[in-house]
């Protein structure tokens, strides 16, 4: 039975006969408003954990040799799989827009290999080839689709910026900035009620921090304890506007405070630095325990293909590409004797063959017959309704 | 047949698909401990608890695409709008993510969730709460739009809308909410999605009217009748699909048709339903088809303007006559 707030404080209580009377919330305990609390001063005293470059070794992780090598390779993976995508798109054989993901791979593979794929469930915006590829899409289904054929992961309908692998646990590949965010603490909530012990992992942009779906999708998580890790990716340029012309306070970490979750800053030029932030947090939200982490990285191409990129100096390209991840990962496995260069050129050529296999595919998977327009729309078959 | 108000055939409804399906939970803005801002959920917190009627902060955008993220995870959201205004604040979530996620993963994504609440005029509101947004969901590929009439319509058809797999804008009606009329006691009442009913069997004129304006057709055709003139009235109950057959075959035997459609007219319901008559009976129209509708300007306060603004019986009776060139 609900109970009834018993003593109204004093400076209240002179009014208390004329003042309706407050039920005890049933759901959730409240504060009641007419507390005599107003406070005389408001702190906040806030620390954020960080996850450096560097800081973290393979062991650290829980990571064996082969481990630390497939990880090298999914990368590797995403690299040169984009890197021919950009070819084909000059060749118009791929259409529309092309967001590429190289200099971010870290972040992809870091997450991916701190996650149960299959159980745990990932969304992000549309520069989305490389979380496809490291939850293990395959090379054939995800060039396919950006064919625009019917062997894609979406049966060409949504190309390059739409990758989608239920079995994989990748909800999208969205296109509107931030409007995901809300649907990846969506399915955070579906794993809560299901109890099926899964968390989400929300990406997006900095660009898409600005964004108010964001911050609602921040209290929802927060409010609902929700096993759900919001992921900005700051790679310092929303399309060519810098992050500090773009928000007032640039420290995304900061935007949690707000929303009380608890959030870390990541260095995303090292997959181990990722990969730990990511095994934390998970294992934080697999308790409810919803966080949001910057990962500060840097993408060495434009925001599409059509970018001139005059908002960045060539200089400051340079000095990121001395960071870059592979190179970094490729460093640690050399330099910790994990396998030979000629081992690694052998990963190289693997891929590359991978690579030039999946174009062959798109290639010569048929394009859509045009009643596929007419499919996927509903569940049911009969559609379209108005013929 | 039990005598049930209009919200309390929708509680009815969710209540039910509740208990027979545990993926089925309720979420919106004050839907749980003030048992709704109409009392649609009225009670729904005490069966089935905080997991599953959720109140929200008034957060659209971020709820609607919750409900989204849980429907793709296999869970069936009903999102409640207090209104329909309000869903034009997350109508990104409706129109971008709803409706077309499960094209563009090539079908493998379902989205089962229903997105309901109160639609169209409630009196002196103004605009900003007053507007018909039929037309603007009804456009868009990958939903489906329902506006119940009556009790029975609205608890068989949202039961069904429950039941879908794809994303369903159930449009209520402030007006209506307290509304009584006879609910069939029928277990798992159904009634399909995209079936009109012919609410009225005639001969002389057909009147489509869907929602709100259906009560205004039966009125007109009531006084048609006092002085011998024989009205059918279609209610469509879906807006899409759209049970264009049923309203055919009427003008086959009327050969002539007005629609009364309370949303602003231009590129509204009621101008897609002449358009398909047109396409589809062309040869057995005997007059134009007329329609009558909110006037098109933004709803007024006043309240002699927001009277003056609503579709009247008054104009939809002179239509039926001039379309039997009896005036």
């Amino acid at each position: 039975m609900a109970k009834q707030t018993s003593k109204a404080p004093t400076a209240s209580s002179k009014t208390a006969s004329t003042t309706p009377k407050k039920v005890a919330p049933r759901s959730r305990a409240k504060k009641v408003v007419s507390e005599n609390s107003f406070p005389t001063s408001l702190e906040l005293n806030v620390t954020f954990d960080t996850y450096p470059a560097g800081a973290y070794t393979h062991k650290d992780l829980g990571l064996s040799v082969d481990d630390v090598l497939s990880m090298y390779r999914n990368m590797l993976l995403q690299r040169r799989f984009e890197e021919r995508a950009a070819q084909m798109y000059g060749k118009q054989k791929i259409a529309g827009f092309l967001h590429l993901y190289i200099g971010q791979e870290a972040i992809s593979t870091g997450t991916a290999t701190a996650i149960k794929i299959g159980l745990d469930s990932i969304i992000t915006a549309y520069r989305d080839h490389g979380h496809g590829l490291a939850l293990g899409m395959s090379a054939n289904e995800c060039m396919a689709e950006m064919f625009g054929k019917v062997g894609g992961c979406s049966r060409g309908k949504g190309g390059s910026m739409h990758f989608f692998s239920k079995e994989k646990g990748l909800f999208g590949g969205h296109g509107i900035v931030g409007a995901h965010v809300p649907v990846g603490v969506g399915i955070a909530f579906a794993h809560k009620y299901k109890e099926d012990g899964g968390v989400s992992i929300a990406f997006y942009g900095d660009g898409a921090a600005g964004q108010g779906s964001i911050h609602e999708a921040a209290n929802l998580a927060s409010l609902y304890e929700l096993p759900s890790i919001l992921v900005v990716e700051n790679n310092h340029y929303a399309m060519g506007t810098a992050v500090d012309r773009a928000f007032a306070e640039p420290e995304f970490t900061h935007h949690a405070v707000g929303y009380k979750m608890k959030a870390a800053l990541v260095d995303g030029m090292d997959v181990f630095s990722v990969c730990k932030a990511m095994q934390d947090h998970v294992a934080l939200a697999r308790e409810n325990k919803p966080s949001m982490l910057e990962i500060r990285t840097y993408r060495y191409r434009g925001h599409s293909m059509s970018d001139p990129q005059k908002y960045r100096t060539k200089e400051e390209l340079e000095s990121k590409k001395n960071e870059d991840p592979i190179i970094r990962l490729k460093a640690y496995i050399l330099d910790n004797k994990m396998t030979s260069v000629k081992a690694l050129d052998a990963i190289d050529d693997d891929v590359k063959d991978e690579v030039k296999a999946s174009v062959d595919f798109a290639e010569n998977s048929p394009v859509p017959d045009l009643s596929e327009i007419y499919e996927n729309i509903y569940d049911e078959s009969n559609y379209p309704y108005l013929a | 047949m039990a005598i049930l108000q209009y919200r309390e055939a929708l509680r009815a409804a969710m209540t039910e698909e509740m208990e027979r399906d545990s993926r089925v939970f309720l979420m919106g803005e004050e839907v749980a401990e003030y048992n709704g801002a109409y009392k649609v959920s009225e009670g729904m917190l005490e069966q089935f608890g905080p997991k599953r009627i959720i109140d929200t902060p008034i957060s659209e955008n971020g709820f609607c695409g919750l409900g989204v993220g849980a429907a793709m995870a296999g869970l069936r959201p009903i999102i409640e709008f207090m209104t329909f205004n309000f869903s034009f604040v997350a109508i990104d979530q409706l129109i971008n993510n709803a409706a077309k996620i499960r094209y563009m993963s090539g079908g493998q994504f379902n989205i089962p969730i229903v997105f309901r609440g109160a639609n169209g005029a409630a009196g002196q509101l103004a605009a900003t709460h007053n507007t018909s947004t039929e037309s603007i969901y009804a456009t868009i590929p990958g939903l489906k739009v329902i506006a119940p009439s009556n009790p029975d319509d609205a608890k068989g058809l949202l039961k069904s809308a429950i039941r879908d797999n794809n994303p369903v804008i159930f449009l209520e009606s402030e007006v209506m909410f307290g509304w009584k009329g006879e609910v069939s006691d029928e277990k798992d009442y159904l009634i399909p999605i995209g079936k009109a009913r012919v609410a009225r069997q005639g001969t002389d004129v057909t009147i489509v009217a869907h929602s709100k304006s259906y009560w205004i057709a039966m009125d007109v055709a009531d006084q048609l009748a006092l002085e011998g003139y024989s009205a059918e009235v279609i209610d469509p109950r879906t807006i899409r699909p759209f049970d264009i057959d049923t309203v055919v075959e009427s003008i086959k035997k009327t050969n002539r048709c007005v629609i009364i459609d309370e949303s602003n007219p231009f590129a509204s319901i009621s101008s897609e339903i002449a358009y398909q008559i047109q396409e589809k009976a062309f040869d057995y129209l005997d007059a134009p088809i007329i329609r009558i509708t909110s006037k098109d300007v933004p709803a007024p306060y006043a309240k002699n303007l927001i009277e003056y603004y609503m579709p009247q019986a008054k104009d939809a009776y002179d239509a039926c006559k001039r379309v039997m060139y009896v005036q």
